[in-house]
């Protein structure tokens, strides 16, 4: 994280004699992993919020408990830019055994915030440095000893709330929320907040230009999470079913699912609950409790990351052939087996997209933004049941568990769409118009065919689901017309699918001869990137996608450009391949930006890349 | 078109005399229809392609007669298995219902989803001991744990047919195979991992004894919670040398049964006669029990421990006890666990399962 992407000593001017540099900068805090700064971060980030000025925040934290390091960058961006920034101004030192390489990563011109216990092994000359007496403040806290380690990071909130003008009220209402109004933390947390910038308004000068002011520009909006967005938007959906196994980053969107079941669709009148959230042994049995779930009428789902995927791969098949509805969020996390579980990547696409054994392709969605995972939270329900087949919800870990600003969710639109599912009379109306009822049969020549569920009481209406050979009246069958039939069906609805699933979002402009395909979390870091591309005089044009299997505007996003960039972050360029496929012969203009670190994408990245690829063509 | 709606029925209809079926005539000549009208032909399957002879097709002839028996709703009962030829059987039984052929091992938990989604269907699962007791033994012990209802049949014998003949987790030791030579690691034991498990209705029962296999299905249909059934049902190709104990020869000269057992569809006092000391009544929920009478040894099935010792012995001495091991009515099962509404979650409308606009500012209110 050395490069920073913004100028932070324009004009060469003293270190502190510069202009003031407002609600444009970032900050990292380099704290120990379970040491309570996710408080301290959540609390400036609202704060900042409140503030009315555009802030994101993102967590960069290791696979462990207690005792790793982790840092934890604010991005405060008057532009209202949320992607992962490169380098940051201000640095939080709390972490002792990161310092040295934390403050060497700072531009010149960076500010460190620090325990004044602290000694740095190369301390800079092109630093500004405000040290903090951390243990003396936290002994006139009060603080029971067994809370000072977690106090002790409400000395940096104290010290930047002064340095950088931050409304004190506000942190003060920030902490009152995250402690949900309990009077002693509240207070405990205050305390030292106030203590610490009432010291360093006394005991150090302002010399650095970086202060946030407040804006207009995030009054209405909220903060949150994509995992709390998907949970909530499932809930709103109907799920009644939701199995699940811990792995990190899913694990927060079941335990939403848990907190907010009761809030939302709780039984006040007699406790009984009109959902099931089930733990699971392994993802292996969440997968199956779902298509158990699924196959007898429930609006199913699990969450999971990669590797649990690929436990769920035989049920996910078994799915797609008996035509049972489902609905798996994956949250992607990097890498194959335990890869990094702490980091984001984009790279389950082909996995999930062609999950299975034999000939498979499923319905995958891919939210953009903190809308987008609530109302895919409740339209992959419609899907899953209107097309009867799995579907999968591809988050990543930067929405899943980052905090992000977005407008307040708004109430479905649509009522549920149940698909075509039959009860014991509809199956008579059905067999007058169409001869006997057959669970396989293409009856509306779109590929689905119509379902019953147990419980239905008409004698024709039973049938044994099965992941064998059958014919069109779910009845055994080797025939190897009936096994040609059956795909021959699953593939025209694969095609009826393509008309249903949300369709890409295209910004086009009129003068751009180079177009970007993004999809996910990397949304932030491209509109970003188009900002500064056209600045460098690069005019592009931008389709997201929103899922899968690939539909005609994709083509007609390729045929209007001459180079088009598909920006991901897994290393195969996964995308990028089915995109070509889709268009085979124009695969030549569809070119790959791909990013496999780890991090979430930043603008420069995707910036130069295509500058460069540019250059060159 | 709408969700199909299903209604919370009864498991099967209680008859108000302990007759369970009745006379009817059928375009003017008579036939036997059950308390809810139907002929035993309306719980049959199709055709069984297992091999002649082999015991799970007995088994599934006394699903049938039994279900009949108790007048059981078809569309109430669902027919789970997983992968193997046990697992092919649902097929051959109770065409009316619906059921699911699922994965390898995998039938406890798309049964747990099942069960979750509509807690009033009667769960009919039928495994193999390669599919319980091998690829399905981390499943089948959780479905245990949970208390999932369901009866859990285990068609067990001790070898793998439909991939010819390889040895099973449940072969004897020292057993020997044409192809797969012989087994030297000691059996699993389908009752004992289901005990260990807390599980509330534990039985072993032989293919070969058709009346028991009878009795113990009743039960188990009317214990509320997982009832498992361990039934050895000898494979006539691959392992059915008297030998192995999987075996009918074997079974038919060694079988012990640990009681005598008959299912009393509707238990009042007064009704039943039965002789304290040799007879015991074991209530099951909601009316019916089972009447277990002493045979050659004294055996308390609300014994867990005792039930492990004389398990652990017979397994260790390759012998066949059969009856019903151990039942306890205790358990809350899954659904009550979780409190679910009794309308099954699959039949709740939209009202029930899409939060109000009121809810749902609320929340929305709680992230500004």
């Amino acid at each position: 994280m050395s490069v920073i992407d913004t100028e932070v000593n324009p004009g060469g001017v003293g270190l502190e004699d510069r202009p003031p540099i407002v609600n444009d900068f970032s900050i990292v805090a380099a704290t120990v992993n379970g040491s309570g700064s996710q408080t301290a971060n959540n609390v400036l980030i609202r704060a900042i919020f409140k503030m009315g000025i555009p802030v994101s925040g993102k967590n960069l934290f290791p696979s462990n408990i207690q005792g790793l390091p982790t840092w934890y960058t604010i991005r405060v961006s008057k532009h209202g830019y949320t992607a992962r920034r490169e380098g940051t101004e201000i640095l939080v030192a709390f972490n002792p055994r990161t310092a040295d390489e934390d403050l060497a990563a700072l531009p010149p011109g960076g500010v460190c915030v620090h325990p004044d216990d602290l000694k740095f092994a190369q301390p800079r000359e092109d630093v500004i440095y405000y040290p903090l007496p951390v243990k003396e403040l936290v002994k006139q806290s009060g603080a029971d000893v067994k809370l000072r380690d977690y106090i002790a990071n409400m000395a940096y909130v104290g010290a930047l709330t002064e340095l950088l003008s931050i409304d004190i009220n506000e942190i003060y209402k920030a902490l009152d929320k995250h402690f949900k109004g309990r009077k002693k933390p509240i207070d405990l947390n205050f305390g030292m907040v106030t203590a610490a910038a009432e010291w360093t308004r006394a005991n150090l000068p302002k010399r650095d230009p970086y202060r946030v002011a407040p804006m207009n520009e995030t009054a209405g909006m909220i903060l949150i999470d994509g995992n709390t967005a998907g949970a909530l938007g499932a809930l709103c959906g109907g799920m009644t079913v939701a199995a699940w196994y811990p792995i990190t980053p899913a694990t927060s969107l079941a335990d939403a699912l848990t907190d907010y079941a009761p809030k939302l669709r709780g039984n006040e009148a007699d406790g009984t609950a009109t959902y099931a959230i089930i733990q699971a042994e392994d993802e292996l049995a969440a997968a199956g409790m779902v298509v158990g779930a699924g196959w007898a009428g429930a609006r199913a789902m699990t969450s999971t990351s990669g590797p649990g995927l690929s436990l769920m791969n035989e049920f996910v098949g078994l799915a797609y052939f008996a035509e049972v509805p489902a609905v798996i969020w994956d949250v992607m996390r990097m890498g194959p087996s335990t890869g990094l579980p702490t980091r984001v990547s984009q790279g389950d696409v082909l996995s999930a997209y062609y999950m299975g054994h034999g000939d498979t392709r499923h319905v995958c969605l891919f939210p953009g933004s903190m809308r987008e995972c609530f109302e895919f939270g409740w339209r992959a329900f419609d899907l899953a049941e209107r097309l009867q087949t799995p579907v999968l919800v591809l988050s990543d870990l930067d929405l899943g568990m980052n905090n992000w600003m977005t407008e307040p969710f708004e109430y479905p639109d649509q009522p549920f769409d149940r698909g075509k599912v039959l009860t014991a009379e509809q199956i008579d109306e059905l067999e007058q118009r169409f001869g006997r009822y057959g669970r396989y049969r293409d009856v509306d020549g779109d590929g689905i065919p119509y379902r019953t569920l147990p419980g239905n009481q008409h004698p024709r209406s039973a049938y044994l689901a099965r992941g064998t050979g059958h014919n069109e009246f779910a009845a055994y069958s080797e025939r190897p017309e009936d096994w040609q039939k059956n795909l021959d069906r699953l593939a025209r609805k694969h095609e009826t699918a393509r008309t249903l699933v949300p369709q890409p979002v295209v910004d086009l402009n009129e003068k751009a001869r180079v177009g970007i395909i993004a999809y996910g979390s990397t949304d932030a870091a491209v509109r970003e990137a188009r900002d500064r591309l056209e600045q460098a005089g690069v005019a592009t044009s931008y389709l997201r996608i929103r899922a899968l299997p690939l539909s005609e505007p994709v083509r007609t996003f390729v045929e209007q450009h001459d180079r088009v960039y598909v920006a991901e972050m897994n290393e195969d360029g996964q995308m990028h391949q089915l995109v070509q496929l889709h268009v085979p012969e124009l695969a030549g203009r569809v070119r790959s930006v791909r990013i496999c670190n780890g991090l979430p994408m930043s603008a420069r990245f995707v910036t130069e890349e295509i500058l460069k690829a540019e250059q060159s063509s | 078109m709408g969700a199909q709606r299903a209604s919370p029925l009864p498991r099967y209809v209680q008859p108000e005399n302990n007759e369970m079926t009745t006379q009817t005539k059928i375009n003017g000549r008579p036939a036997n229809t059950n308390k809810i009208g139907l002929t035993q032909q309306e719980y049959r399957g199709g055709e069984t392609t297992l091999c002649a002879g082999c015991g799970h097709n007995s088994i599934t002839s006394q699903i049938i007669a039994v279900a009949y028996e108790l007048s059981l709703a078809p569309h109430q009962i669902i027919k789970m298995s997983g992968i193997g030829c046990s697992s092919k059987t649902p097929a051959y039984f109770l065409n009316r219902s619906h059921g699911f052929n699922t994965l390898h091992g995998r039938m406890p938990s798309v049964t747990t989803g099942a069960i979750l989604a509509n807690r009033h269907l009667l769960a009919i699962g039928v495994s193999g001991d390669g599919d319980t007791g091998s690829i399905g033994l981390g499943q089948f012990k959780h479905l245990i744990r949970r208390n999932v209802p369901m009866v859990y049949i285990v068609e067990n014998n001790g070898v793998y047919g439909l991939t010819k003949g390889q040895h099973s987790a449940t072969a004897d030791i020292g057993q020997s195979l044409k192809y797969a030579g012989t087994n030297e690691l000691p059996p699993i034991d389908v009752c004992i991992e289901a005990l260990v498990a807390d599980c509330g209705f534990v039985a072993r029962s032989f293919a070969g004894d058709a009346k028991q296999v009878r009795e113990l299905l009743k039960a188990a249909m009317s214990y509320e919670g997982t009832a498992v059934l361990d039934i050895i049902s000898p494979c006539v190709t691959f392992n059915n040398d008297e030998s192995s104990t999987k075996s009918f020869p074997y079974g038919k000269a060694h079988e012990e049964r640990i009681q005598d057992i008959q299912f009393i569809p509707r238990f009042e006092e007064i009704q039943v006669e039965y002789e304290e000391g040799e007879e015991r009544i074991v209530k099951l929920h909601d009316g019916p029990a089972v009447k277990l009478k002493k045979l050659g040894r004294d055996y308390d099935p609300t014994n867990k421990w005792q039930a492990l010792e004389v398990l652990e012995q017979a397994r260790r001495n390759q012998e066949l006890i059969t009856g019903l091991l151990y039942i306890d009515t205790s358990r809350p099962t899954l659904p009550q666990l979780m409190r679910l509404t009794d309308t099954p979650l699959a039949a709740l409308p939209e009202e029930q399962l899409r939060p109000s606009r009121e809810r749902f500012a609320q929340v929305m209110a709680e992230f500004d």
